[in-house]
């Protein structure tokens, strides 16, 4: 297999990344972690759904990741490292929403973002986080539901998370 | 919440997701994130490869590969012939390295060197007289080779080789290489090819002569 096949979703990957993790320098190291993986795994891969079977890899990289630093599902948010602009024309900053995603358990924020922002459908999810259709669903509507609880103003922003305009 | 009203805060969540992250999108990819494969995985599946296959032959000494037998086996009895008569037969000063008028000792020689005794046709009925001989290599060691000439300086050679393994008996052969044509036979002992840049049926009638006079 090359390369040239996976680069393509370079993009998709990073911004899932991004929203998952919280932080430019994570989420990227993650993306790489998850590219060297692949390239690991060329093999392994059957000619089929290239994005469900590369999201999969990013998904047990996380994984491992998580349990790897020990810190649970809690990642901390560098304020520094979201060095994203902030669209302040919105009713939401980015911090806002990136510290509710945050505050959703990695199991349902996994499932919420490759829904919207990846646009997958449920059978695309099960493959690529390895659970069974019903869990998908039930993840992504106690997700949205947290999600919009958090954006509607249930967010309690503590530290340095806090901005102040 | 009715599921209208899902549907559409669903659907300001998937735009507002979009509108934060879309940018990453577009952000210029980390050049790391262009790798090549590593080199390292190349020669681990080369040396696993490798590994495997010496494994393999090592546990399973029936599937070893036949020792690879570069061929080097001769060209055909004519095609050593032909070629040999190309190369000679147009000498002027030195067609042969023995004279005819010494052929006691040319047949003396040729036929100690080849560890066979050796006979000299006559082919004066056919219009082509002895000019002499030369020992050649040949393809598993001395061969001899004996040259007639008419009387217009056409020559014709007979190459005399000892049996060369793989070479069987056969009856009268005809083969052409390079315009020269070659009438040739394997008896018991020796092999004779009769080469000649001349029509094939003058060539067939001193090919019979040599062979008549040879074999008793």
């Amino acid at each position: 297999m090359d390369y040239n096949l996976i680069v393509p979703f370079i993009p998709n990957l990073r911004r899932y990344a991004r929203a998952l993790v919280g932080d430019r320098e994570g989420a990227d190291d993650l993306v790489q972690d998850t590219l060297e993986r692949a390239v690991r795994k060329f093999h392994l891969w059957r000619p089929g759904d290239l994005r469900a079977w590369l999201f999969s890899i990013m998904h047990n990289v996380f994984v491992n990741q998580l349990k790897a630093r020990k810190s649970g599902v809690q990642v901390e948010i560098d304020e520094n490292a979201l060095a994203a602009p902030i669209p302040t024309a919105n009713s939401v900053d980015v911090l806002d929403l990136q510290a509710a995603l945050m505050k959703l358990p990695m199991e349902q924020r996994e499932v919420v973002l490759l829904v919207a922002l990846e646009d997958m459908s449920y059978a695309d999810v099960s493959r690529s986080l390895g659970i069974p259709i019903g869990t998908v669903m039930s993840r992504l509507s106690r997700g949205r539901e947290r999600l919009r609880g958090y954006m509607a103003g249930e967010v309690t922003r503590t530290g340095p998370l806090r901005v102040i305009q | 919440m009715t599921e209208e009203e899902d549907r559409v805060e669903y659907a300001e969540q998937n735009a507002m997701l979009h509108r934060f992250f879309d940018s990453v999108m577009t952000e210029p990819i980390p050049a790391r994130m262009y790798m090549k494969r590593p080199a390292w995985i190349d020669y681990a599946r080369a040396a696993l490869l490798v590994g495997g296959g010496i494994a393999l032959g090592l546990a399973m000494p029936w599937l070893r590969p036949e020792p690879t037998v570069i061929s080097v086996s001769a060209p055909p009895l004519p095609i050593r012939a032909a070629r040999a008569h190309l190369v000679y037969s147009p000498e002027v000063r030195h067609p042969v390295e023995v004279d005819a008028k010494d052929k006691d000792h040319l047949v003396k020689w040729l036929s100690k060197r080849l560890g066979m005794p050796l006979k000299v046709p006559v082919l004066s009925n056919e219009g082509f007289e002895l000019l002499g001989g030369r020992l050649l290599p040949g393809a598993d060691g001395p061969v001899a080779q004996f040259m007639y000439q008419d009387t217009t300086g056409k020559r014709l050679t007979l190459y005399v080789s000892p049996p060369h393994a793989g070479e069987r008996v056969t009856a009268f052969r005809f083969a052409q290489d390079n315009g020269v044509s070659v009438f040739y036979w394997i008896d018991k002992d020796l092999d004779y090819a009769l080469s000649g840049e001349v029509d094939k049926p003058t060539l067939a009638r001193v090919a019979s002569s040599v062979y008549r006079q040879i074999e008793p």
